[in-house]
């Protein structure tokens, strides 16, 4: 018997808003433990939620980035669970009128393009977090508890491991161009849930679906997937059934392990947020939103490779990241050619980030400078060899390239009434390399050159001693 | 429609409340009494009336994305019946000795 | 300090003029309660260190002549948390709870320098009709204290109703101001719904509680009513309607003012008595130029199955905080996280409040949602067109407040229908979000009746106007109970 998985995935995503989703509260990370909370994120008798209009904002940019139509009469709902990291017991969330809806976003998985549908998307506050001690205590720190998220849930349309893998980067890669998110699953602020299901080929049923939560890593949900559908296929082939349960991917053996299973579906008792009044989303406001979405990746890609002649793949590579992309543009936009430009930033930049294990905002390196140092190759100025020096002194320490090339004493050497009495003084000192030059040994030429550069300690602009020099040689 | 206790035993669950079996006939022969006092209502006819939610005349209430700091965390701390290093501290999910 | 013979504006002319200070006025209202509160039982806790220093401060300070308020000694009820002042919503589970913020209305409050003398007694989370469910004590009617003094705010109206205090807030979700207010013989006002904000109300049911004040006098109402109103950043469901001057109007002209009586407010279920006291009031109303005429609110008697739906629904779901984690009671004997829950709530909370909750967690359940909170938020539609219909012709609905006098105390409590049925004519106008009065309007068998004026949402103005030309032309008002002047 043949099987086709179907694969859904939920991933919620932490925008980067100032405040909370209902709380004035900072959204901030890294602080100490419950130093970032107000009487409304801990639940006190009596609190009321305030909802932040960037957080709507931002779900309406995801929203319109992966192509969902917005709902236009909203509410908030509360799901009813009690928890130590939820301290109201409920979380606002919005079940009966998500922001998005119908939306999909392309994927591309062995030179094959495939649109995959989004079901829709809701915005919700997040839960705290509750450490479990081997004391036999849990602790809880409140201060992520409010922040805001976005529900992402795909239609069943992934249909492979390959195809969950390529649709959680692709959609890292255009929340990363909203700007609202760091999606950065490390950190916790991207997290995939992921339901798998396999079913005989031309059944018109899906299978039972186990869930997998909170996998942390993108290659994860890339094998764990990978497992569960093959498992799921021994168990249907030797006679079992699947049944409905939660399932743990385990690193080690590349294995999932049964956590629990589920016994009927979970009473969340979900109604509508009395607290918040219901909103309206105007066309005004949507218009508004979609104006401040920067360009997608897509788009930028199409203008670098047509407008800016940047081959079909250095373009795939600039625009896999916001920082990359807008660091890119933005040393164009300083007046440094478009391609040495990307050839800069995929090369020695990319490489300074991987062996210092820094990420492009962290290094010292500005559009301003590298396009400052480029203008001064293009311009003869400095030498490519020199050019390496200025490099590594911009993008650690962040000098300004021109004012530290020329303290350092770093400029070319390309005046020939400068160069040129130098070259008649190697000449004459070289009287032997004359006569081979002339005995057509061109070899010769180069320790000549060698001879001037050491001369000038480098600095000489090579192209025109090379040029000062055959004519002297000639005038011999 | 009559609720019987079992199903009464699982509302409990969900509201995290226990009863005694005392309490349970109780609550469930007065519960019943409310869902029959509640059954009235399906005598109305509201086939396309919309649901009643909120009753207030404000809507599209929202609040500009600005960061207010906090409550102090030892204000916060004073009502909770155990807390150490910060933290809000509770026993475990698992009871230790059913893990062992 | 007699406050049978005095109003907010009489007690503010002796304290401007310095012929009382504000702590002779404040430890007098203290006295009061030492003498009265005994037998009556209306404070929970009380403030008194912190308020003669509040006072001794004003004295300093002096009280200002353009604000009415300043100086003058309220009771709050004691769902409305004060910061480093008790509030326990009368329940096990808070009962050692010191709230760090406070209410919006006390903030408003404190900025009009009135003094919180205490904390009053009410049903447990407002849950009731009798104060009877307190988890700490029982309070006894002003006028006989073998009855009830209504609930949930009887500790507010029974406070004012026996002269300890001359006002008090209370807070009102199915009738919670208006039927002790009618019990006790004393002006209370459940303002439309978003007209005061709830930030810092205990939440018992979202969509339906409001605060309000509990006063002798309509005029201090009004007063009070207007100090405590308006748009609040906190609360979401505030209004940002206008706010008139409440005492603008009170001129005793109400001359065709129309004025409705649904016939289901005058039905069988209402005592002959409270009737016939009804009835005597609206021969007054049409003497004072009114007219009045009979109209139907078809789905009212659909009031209480739907709010015992919806009220228990959201109440289920604000009371899943009291998890015995961030504040409140946790049970001693706990070994893991369930135990946390489970007990700390089961010994915290009181019967009425486990058995809304539980039908409240039930009408939310996958299976129960449509037939249970569904049905009723589309019932509650129909009754809220219902009003409507009545207030495109006229300006006021008027009936009994409550279908009886003040019963017995014991009578009813373990009966919850009976219970839940008291509150037949207070229900529909917290479901509508109208406002709505009850005042004195008569007595029958030395307990006083409450009759209910109810105005179309944010047309207080209307409701205060034909209140107190009632008022004026009626004496009932100054009738006082047995403590009246001698204590």
């Amino acid at each position: 018997m043949n099987f086709e998985t179907t694969i859904g995935l939920e991933v919620h995503i932490e925008m980067k808003t100032k405040s909370k989703a209902f709380s004035p509260a900072p959204v901030k990370y890294g602080v100490e433990q419950n130093t970032n909370t107000n009487v409304v994120d801990w639940g006190f008798p009596g609190v009321l939620p305030t909802v932040n209009k960037g957080a709507l904002e931002y779900g309406m940019r995801a929203a319109l980035a992966l192509n969902c139509e917005i709902t236009k009469d909203i509410h908030f709902d509360r799901k009813n669970y009690f928890y130590p990291d939820n301290p109201k017991a409920y979380q606002i969330t919005q079940s009966q009128t998500p922001i998005g809806r119908n939306g999909w976003l392309e994927i591309e998985v062995d030179g094959k393009k495939k649109k995959i549908g989004i079901e829709e998307m809701h915005v919700e506050e997040d839960a705290g977090k509750n450490t479990h001690s081997p004391d036999g205590y849990s602790y809880v720190d409140l201060n992520r508890q409010g922040t805001p998220l976005i529900e992402i849930v795909s239609k069943p349309d992934i249909t492979s491991a390959d195809e969950a893998y390529a649709y959680l980067v692709r959609l890292r890669q255009i929340i990363q161009f909203t700007g609202i998110s760091d999606v950065k699953m490390e950190e916790g602020s991207m997290r995939a849930d992921v339901n798998v299901s396999v079913r005989p080929i031309g059944s018109d049923k899906f299978g039972t679906k186990t869930e997998m939560k909170n996998l942390n890593s993108f290659e994860h949900v890339r094998k764990g997937t990978h497992y569960e559908a093959k498992r799921q296929q021994r168990v249907l082939l030797s006679g079992g059934k699947i049944q409905q349960e939660t399932r743990r991917f385990d690193e080690p053996t590349g294995e999932t392990i049964l956590m629990r299973v589920k016994e009927g579906a979970s009473d969340y008792r979900y109604f509508p947020e009395p607290d918040i009044p219901p909103i309206r989303i105007s066309d005004d406001w949507i218009e508004e939103v979609r104006a401040s979405i920067p360009e997608m990746p897509d788009k930028r890609r199409e203008k670098y490779v047509s407008s800016w002649g940047i081959p079909e793949y250095d373009a795939g590579v600039l625009t896999q990241t916001k920082e990359m992309s807008d660091f890119f543009e933005a040393t164009v936009a300083e007046g440094a050619d478009a391609k040495l430009a990307a050839n800069w930033l995929m090369g020695e930049v990319n490489a300074y980030m991987n062996a210092n294990k820094l990420e492009l905002l962290e290094t010292k390196l500005t559009p301003e400078n590298l396009a400052g140092m480029i203008k001064l190759i293009e311009d003869g100025t400095i030498s490519s060899k020199i050019a390496k020096k200025v490099f590594k002194e911009i993008i650690s320490n962040g000098s300004e390239p021109k004012a530290w090339v020329e303290a350092k004493g770093l400029v070319q050497l390309s005046d020939p009434a400068v160069l040129e009495p130098l070259i008649e003084t190697v000449l004459n000192n070289n009287e032997k390399s004359i006569e081979d030059f002339k005995n057509g040994k061109g070899r010769a030429i180069g320790f000549l050159v060698g001879q001037i550069m050491k001369e000038t300690h480098g600095k000489a602009n090579p192209k025109i001693v090379n040029k000062l020099l055959m004519d002297s040689l000639k005038k011999r | 429609m009559a609720i019987s206790a079992g199903e009464v035993k699982h509302v409990a669950g969900l509201a995290k409340l226990a009863f005694t079996d005392e309490e349970l006939q109780k609550f469930t022969g007065q519960m019943d009494d409310i869902i029959g006092m509640v059954q009235q209502l399906s005598e109305v006819d509201t086939d396309g009336i919309p649901v009643t939610t909120h009753i207030t005349d404000s809507t599209s209430v929202m609040r500009e994305d600005i960061a207010v700091s906090g409550t102090s965390r030892e204000e916060l701390m004073r009502n909770v019946p155990q807390h150490q290093d910060g933290y809000i501290k509770v026993p475990a999910i698992i009871d230790e000795s059913e893990e062992a | 300090m007699n406050y049978f013979k005095h109003d907010f504006a009489s007690l503010h002319e002796l304290l401007v003029n310095k012929e009382l200070s504000v702590t002779d006025l404040t430890q007098q209202t203290f006295d009061n309660i030492e003498k009265r509160d005994q037998k009556i039982g209306a404070f929970l806790n009380l403030n008194k260190a912190a308020a003669l220093k509040q006072a001794a401060q004003l004295d300093q300070k002096g009280v200002a002549a353009d604000n009415l308020l300043s100086g003058i000694p309220l009771g709050i009820k004691d769902n409305i948390v004060t910061k480093d002042l008790k509030t326990t919503a009368a329940s096990k589970i808070l009962e050692n709870f010191n709230p760090i913020y406070d209410a919006t209305v006390i903030e408003k409050l404190n900025a009009l320098q009135t003094i919180t003398v205490g904390k009053t007694n009410m049903d447990e989370f407002a849950m009731g009709g009798s104060t009877e469910s307190s988890a700490f004590k029982l309070t006894k009617n002003a006028w006989d204290q073998t009855k009830v003094p209504g609930g949930s705010s009887g500790g507010s109206a029974a406070a004012v109703a026996s002269g300890e205090v001359i006002a008090a807030l209370g807070s009102d979700t199915g009738g919670s101001i208006r039927q002790p207010a009618a019990y006790n013989g004393i002006v209370g006002v459940k303002p439309t719904y978003g007209r005061v904000s709830r930030y810092g109300l205990i939440a018992f049911a979202s969509s339906l509680d409001q605060i309000g004040p509990l006063t002798r006098t309509v005029r201090d109402n009004a007063i009070l009513l207007n100090a405590i109103s308006g748009l609040d950043p906190h609360d979401s469901t505030s209004s940002s309607h206008a706010i008139p001057d409440f005492t603008a109007k009170l001129d005793g002209n109400i001359k065709g003012m129309k004025i409705a009586i649904p016939k289901e407010y005058m039905g069988e279920g209402v005592d002959s008595e409270v009737r016939e006291g009804i009835k005597n009031a609206i021969a007054v109303f049409e003497k004072l130029g009114a007219t009045v005429d009979e109209v139907s609110l078809p789905h009212s008697k659909y009031g209480v199955p739907v709010y015992y739906i919806i009220a228990s629904s959201e109440a289920s779901s604000n009371l899943q905080r009291f998890d015995g984690i961030r504040y409140g009671h946790r049970a001693a004997d706990v070994k893991n996280l369930e135990d946390v829950y489970v007990k700390s709530r089961s010994e915290g909370f009181g019967d009425e409040v486990k058995r809304r909750i539980m039908l409240g967690t039930f009408s939310l359940s996958a299976g129960t949602y449509d037939a249970f909170f569904k049905k009723a938020a589309q019932v509650r539609t129909l009754i809220c067109r219902d009003f409507a219909n009545v207030f495109n012709d006229y300006d006021l609905v008027l009936g009994p407040t409550s279908p009886t006098t003040a019963f017995g105390i014991g009578e009813d409590i373990n009966d919850p229908i009976t219970m839940y049925m008291n509150d037949i004519l207070t229900i529909p106008v917290n479901l509508a979000g109208l406002p709505g009065m009850s005042l004195p309007a008569g007595f029958a068998k030395g307990l006083p009746i409450g009759m209910q004026l109810i105005a179309n949402r944010f047309d207080e103005e209307t409701m205060y106007r034909a209140g107190y030309a009632f008022e004026q032309a009626t004496d009932f008002h100054k009738e006082v109970p047995t403590f009246g002047g001698q204590d």
